[in-house]
């Protein structure tokens, strides 16, 4: 009698294990179903509408009569270049001072309240960052331009910059920075020449990362950049990008045009998966060292 | 003799007040450091300027009207800030539990060989940028949806239910909205259960194995009690990423400020709203309407990410959830 309802019970706790354990499996699948749709279907649409033409034409204007050829987005890889290209520039020197002062420097009530804004920075909407840029730039100089999207991005990166910087410099070790100070050299040539060094390959990666972020971004340049449909190099104008050029071809009724948003989703995702991967790779076989 | 002696004793002495460089080191990484100070209060303090226009002419009742019209110059952010909520909430409760599943799966269950590919894609998840899950949203899942989910479902239980309720037009909506933003948060919720797992100690473990437990009631009993407050942290930040996100929403949600009681009916978010009219809005009232709606997206989201940070750092922190 005993052993009945124990073995009853034992059998209900075994079943409960095996539902639940198989519920996290399922669980998990069902999460990569999206992913494996979504990196499928990019591609499948993205390489069809891949050509010399496409990447080394600008925009055609559609026809009834050359209602087969779109042109090409070489405006855009162009504009994606130098928004983020330039906001890079603005943004890596911000990002990895801040994270020297942040790593060196650490325990001093300025630095937890810079790392508190780099927390409220990181969490915040891209799309505030636009607005910004909007209302100090766009509003004031009264044209929308590649400039306003560079700094609505590099509010974006800094955060993602000065994050890594600051986590790599912890994993300098100590003894390093001793052995440097028990030589002499003071603290500036300690950390410029001893521990930045030590650290480059992990700097670089924060870096790759923001880039990748920022590259796929949208939102703050639809404010801010608005969009062009010929080859610009000037930063102080409308220009085009990537992600923003997906999406206003997302949104055009023709077919040729939806297609080639296709093809730019593609490049994106190349671009950015591709960053992100190697990151990890690379980042993998290093860390056991 | 004697200016020489002055001047080595001078740079002694300057080389001491610098700290031999150390001084201007430490006052360059500070001022950059500080820069990102400046970069938060500026964007506070342009968003705060900018708004004055709609701030003085509607103050608290931008939050609690619900008229959007920008040729009478009527705005009230209601309409965005239900949709805002609403379509990250959906999201939140679609993929919190896929995403704690993950985290236990990912921790204790998948083989070792396994591990590293699937939370790698996982995480790659993140990196994809918004606006291809937007094209993804509205050229192959809103069709689908669409035809298979929404259109039934509005037919049968729609006439009872209004949360249901068609008619289904294009299929862009608060639901689709929801399930694309979950996608899309998944992997922050995923990646922050698993850290916090990873730290419960394993004597904790040990411990219900020793009372005889099963390997379910191990995580339900030792794991998740354990781990409760980071989870939920983490649940807190994908909630803070969904309110803010902006492209996917406005490709999907189909961007009209009405509140519906149904989920298939096309709504906004503050972020789409922003990011849909601001470039063409051509009074001064409708974009300082707008900027007032970027700052109060930007305390919504403050606050929620704030939840979540607490929660988390008490875990790592102690150790203990409970």
């Amino acid at each position: 009698m005993e052993q009945r309802f124990v073995g009853r019970r034992y059998r209900r706790r075994v079943l409960v294990n095996r539902l639940m354990l198989i519920l996290t499996v399922l669980a998990t699948i069902i999460s990569l179903v999206p992913l494996v749709l979504i990196i499928v279907y990019v591609a499948e649409q993205g390489i069809g509408s891949l050509s010399i033409d496409f990447l080394t034409h600008t925009f055609r204007p559609i026809s009834f009569g050359n209602a087969s050829t779109g042109g090409g987005v070489l405006h855009a890889i162009v504009g994606t270049v130098i928004i983020v290209g330039f906001s890079l520039l603005l943004a890596a020197p911000i990002g990895i001072m801040a994270g020297i002062y942040l790593s060196e420097y650490p325990g001093n009530s300025a630095s937890t309240a810079i790392r508190f804004c780099v927390d409220v920075l990181s969490a915040m909407p891209s799309i505030v960052g636009g607005v910004t840029a909007y209302v100090l730039i766009v509003q004031r100089v009264k044209s929308f331009s590649g400039f306003a999207g560079s700094i609505a991005l590099v509010v974006l990166m800094v955060p993602i910059i000065t994050r890594t910087t600051e986590e790599i410099l912890r994993l300098v070790p100590q003894s390093s920075r001793e052995a440097a100070i028990a030589l002499g050299a003071p603290k500036w040539r300690t950390t410029l020449t001893i521990v930045l060094p030590m650290a480059l390959s992990g700097i670089a990666t924060g870096v790759l990362l923001a880039f990748a972020r920022a590259a796929g971004e949208t939102a703050p340049l639809l404010v801010t950049v608005l969009g062009n449909n010929n080859l610009t190099y000037d930063l102080f104008g409308p220009m085009q990008a990537l992600p923003l050029l997906a999406y206003r071809y997302t949104e055009q009724p023709y077919q040729v045009l939806n297609q080639q948003a296709w093809g730019a989703a593609f490049l994106l995702v190349v671009i950015v998966l591709g960053i992100n991967i190697l990151v990890r790779i690379f980042t993998r076989t290093r860390s056991p060292r | 003799m004697r200016t020489e002696i002055q001047t080595v004793s001078l740079r002694n002495r300057l080389g001491r007040q610098l700290q031999h460089g150390d001084l201007i080191f430490w006052i360059v990484a500070l001022l950059f450091a500080v820069l990102v100070v400046v970069l938060l209060g500026a964007i506070i303090a342009v968003t705060w300027h900018g708004s004055s226009d709609a701030r003085h002419a509607f103050g608290w009742h931008f939050l609690t009207t619900s008229a959007w019209n920008p040729v009478s110059g009527q705005f009230g952010a209601l309409p965005a800030i239900y949709g805002t909520i609403v379509s990250s909430i959906i999201a939140l409760l679609l993929a919190a539990p896929l995403g704690v599943m993950i985290a236990i799966f990912l921790n204790s269950l998948c083989p070792a060989k396994l591990r590293m590919p699937i939370g790698m894609m996982v995480e790659l998840l993140a990196a994809i940028p918004s606006v291809v899950y937007g094209m993804w949203g509205i050229f192959v899942f809103i069709p689908f949806f669409r035809s298979y989910i929404s259109t039934p479902l509005s037919k049968t239980v729609g006439s009872a239910l209004p949360l249901f309720s068609g008619p289904v037009n294009v299929g862009r909506g608060l639901l689709v909205a929801g399930i694309i933003l979950a996608i899309m948060i998944l992997p922050t919720i995923a990646a922050i259960s698993r850290d916090v797992l990873a730290v419960v100690p394993n004597s904790q473990r040990e411990a219900m194995l020793a009372l005889g437990a099963t390997r379910w009631e191990v995580i339900r009993h030792a794991e998740l009690p354990y781990a409760r407050a980071g989870i939920v942290g983490g649940m807190m930040l994908g909630l803070g990423r969904a309110l803010g996100e902006t492209m996917a929403a406005t490709m999907v949600i189909g961007n009209t400020p009405k509140i519906h009681a149904s989920l298939f009916q096309p709504a906004t978010t503050a972020a789409s709203l922003i990011a849909s009219q601001l470039p063409n809005a051509n009074t001064e009232l409708h974009s300082s309407a707008l900027i007032y709606l970027a700052l109060v997206l930007f305390l919504i989201t403050l606050i929620a990410n704030s939840i979540a940070r607490a929660l988390v750092w008490r875990v790592s922190r102690t150790g203990s959830g409970a």
